[in-house]
């Protein structure tokens, strides 16, 4: 929809600083690829024939598993870091506005708006709230879950006493045993999936539906609204 | 009965020799994976220390602890053992029995209170006042508090002390619990599968008997040196579950060739035991070796934790069962499909509908840019 009539302004505010945005597309990628291998572990790739010793595939799939996993994890901590030193749109990731009205009926509003109930969506500078609810419980939440369950998981073969042990391996008896584990983890590759799949498709259906920029925020930083009205 | 012999006396007048008790303690000595130097250390205890006598009870069980017990690898190391240990109380292979037996219990309490150990096969069930395990004419609960009062450890043999196992699976009508749930105040090691294996079982209590001190023990009470690593880890067929190669079907191809079990579900990587290192039956062989996975045997509530043939088991909770894999795929096809739904009135109304973009229309919004951050 580009009219390109000269009387149409953009105004633009710098909302995703570097380090945030070079955060999304890495964190995207290692999620990708531990959704991918995850589900391969769980239901490995049919058997390969010859000798053992040709072959190592599992041993591949599963290390770039843990090698996703690491930078999943120094990302998310970075992305903490980066929420205490960023600017006020890098905190949205780890807070959400539960207590505030206003969080509540702007969600409303923009249910309706994907149910075609509205006529226009509202502008928003940093995430509308249907995705910051989302990026919320399933970014943090569930990535918070995914580590320490996968972590707890890792230490059963870097064995007792190993740092993983000390720290993640209490999960095991807390959730119950190890298939139990390794089952809550298989769970969340699921939930995380159907999150990328909403989360792809809405941020290209508002960068061209709503009245902001979307995708080219998240590559420059800038997000450009289409209207003056507020 | 109860005696201050040491347990070398005991041994001698069981008739057994001093070259195969030194031989006992060099195996014993291997078993609980400690320096060649140490056996030395385990022929001083057992030739010093006064015997520490062992009740042994049962509660609700199958006996295949006792049945694997008392089939231990060496004929040694099970007449040694049998030798310490069956002189006190042990109502599935003592002489006593009826008040006698029960009289037992009260005289080592007595005698050897704060120091004897207290072995439990089975656990109690708490339903209609414990009705479902009597003992003695008194429901078990009750014999084995008594008993854990005055002992100096507890050592919970198998799946159904350490876990609850068949008896505890849902929905478990006579509530039946692990000894940990009743007991709070002693120390317990829990040796668990079902059964255990033999040369775990008496390794675990040797090692209490000539140390007198408790085996170091994991998170969940456990000794790790049988319990530290999974089946997974030792398993003689894990360089084909790395090459990628899985047997994918009973009698297959790859069943003959002795790949992997991961596809026929083998619990292998979830399980804790020493199976794939002891084996079974005087070391002959264990599930995988024959050709079946491992079903978990060792683990908390195993029988309540889906099919031992899918390694994606159904998961349980507020009495729902499903399955990651099957609600998965359907989740995400439906998401798709919806996603496309959507895109599609999404683009018919964009089409249908003039521009309302631009400042040339206020349209409806009367709303503040939002920004709640
Ligand atoms: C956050 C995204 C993640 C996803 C979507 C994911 C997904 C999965 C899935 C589906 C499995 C297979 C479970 C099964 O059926 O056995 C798995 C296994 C595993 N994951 Fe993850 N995982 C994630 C993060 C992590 C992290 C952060 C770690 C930490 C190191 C980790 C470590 C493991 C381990 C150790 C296994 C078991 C591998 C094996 O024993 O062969 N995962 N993961
Ligand atoms: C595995 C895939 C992905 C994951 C896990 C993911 C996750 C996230 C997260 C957590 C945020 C919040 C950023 C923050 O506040 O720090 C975000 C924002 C965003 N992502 Fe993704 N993302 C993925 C893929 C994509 C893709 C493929 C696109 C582009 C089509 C995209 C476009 C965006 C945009 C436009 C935003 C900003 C939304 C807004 O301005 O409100 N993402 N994403
Ligand atoms: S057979 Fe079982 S324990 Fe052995 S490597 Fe395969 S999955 Fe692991
Ligand atoms: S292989 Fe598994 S199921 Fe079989 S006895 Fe060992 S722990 Fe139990």
């Amino acid at each position: 929809m580009n009219t390109a009539l000269p009387t149409v302004k953009r105004t633009a505010v710098y909302v995703y600083e570097a380090p945030l945005r070079a955060w999304h597309w890495t964190n995207a990628l290692s999620l990708t690829v531990l959704a991918v291998t995850g589900y391969l572990i769980g239901s490995p790739l049919p058997t390969l024939s010859g000798e053992a010793s040709d072959h190592y595939l599992m041993g591949y799939i599963r290390f770039a598993h843990f090698a996703a996993a690491y930078i999943f994890a120094v990302g998310f901590l970075f992305r903490l870091y980066w929420a205490m030193v960023g600017n006020r749109w890098s905190r949205q990731l780890f807070a959400l506005p539960f207590w505030r009205r206003r969080f509540w009926s702007e969600l409303w509003h923009e249910v309706r708006w994907y149910a075609f109930l509205e006529q226009e969506p509202r502008k928003y500078i940093g995430h509308n709230p249907l995705a910051h609810l989302f990026m919320v419980v399933i970014i943090t939440v569930g990535g918070i879950v995914m580590m320490f369950t996968g972590f707890a998981l890792y230490s059963e073969q870097s064995g007792l006493g190993s740092w993983q042990d000390r720290w993640f391996g209490w999960v095991i008896p807390f959730v119950g045993q190890s298939q139990d584990v390794r089952m809550w983890h298989h769970w969340g590759m699921w939930i995380i999936t159907i999150f990328v799949m909403l989360h792809v498709y809405t941020a290209i259906r508002e960068d061209i539906l709503s009245r902001q920029s979307l995708i080219s925020t998240m590559i420059s930083g800038w997000r450009m609204f289409k209207d003056d009205r507020p | 009965m109860p005696t201050t012999e040491t347990f070398y006396e005991v041994m001698r007048r069981q008739g057994i020799t001093r070259r195969s008790f030194l031989k006992f303690c060099s195996l014993t000595t291997a078993a609980l994976g400690l320096s060649p130097a140490a056996a030395a250390q385990v022929v001083e205890a057992m030739q010093t220390k006064p015997r520490i006598p062992v009740l042994w009870l049962h509660g609700l069980e199958c006996t295949c602890c006792s049945e694997s017990f008392i089939r231990s690898a060496h004929p040694l190391v099970k007449d040694v053992v049998l030798s310490m240990i069956s002189l006190d109380y042990d109502d599935t292979i003592m002489a006593a029995s009826g008040h006698q037996a029960e009289a037992i219990i009260h005289e080592i309490r007595e005698k050897y209170r704060g120091n004897y150990i207290l072995a439990v096969e089975g656990n109690p069930p708490l339903n209609q006042d414990g009705m479902s395990c009597i003992i003695g004419g008194r429901p078990f609960l009750e014999q084995l508090k008594e008993a854990a009062a005055d002992c100096k450890a507890v050592i919970a043999w198998g799946s159904c002390a350490s876990w609850g196992c068949v008896q505890a699976a849902h929905p478990n009508p006579t509530h039946a619990v692990p000894i940990h749930q009743v007991i709070h105040d002693k120390p317990i090691i829990k040796v668990p599968g079902c059964p255990p294996i033999a040369e775990v079982m008496t390794a675990v209590i040797t090692y209490l008997l000539t140390f007198e001190r408790i085996p170091e023990l994991d998170r969940q009470g456990r000794p790790k040196m049988f319990y530290g690593q999974r089946i997974h880890d030792k398993c003689y067929r894990r360089p084909h579950f790395d090459a990628g190669q899985f047997v994918e079907r009973w009698d297959d191809e790859g069943a003959r060739r002795g790949y992997c079990l991961y596809k026929m579900g083998c619990k292998g990587p979830t399980t804790y035991n020493a199976c794939s290192t002891v084996r079974w039956n005087n070391g002959v062989s264990f599930p995988i070796q024959s050709g079946h996975g491992c079903i978990g045997c060792s683990e908390d509530g195993f029988w309540d934790k889906g099919s031992f043939y899918d390694h994606v088991t159904d998961t349980r909770v507020f009495g729902i069962e499903a399955n990651a894999d099957r609600v998965g795929l359907v989740a995400a096809g439906t998401v798709g499909a919806a996603v496309a739904a959507h895109a599609t009135v999404s683009a018919y109304k964009r089409i249908s509908k003039p521009a309302t973009f631009g400042d040339s229309e206020p349209g409806e919004s009367k709303q503040q840019t939002g920004d709640r951050s």
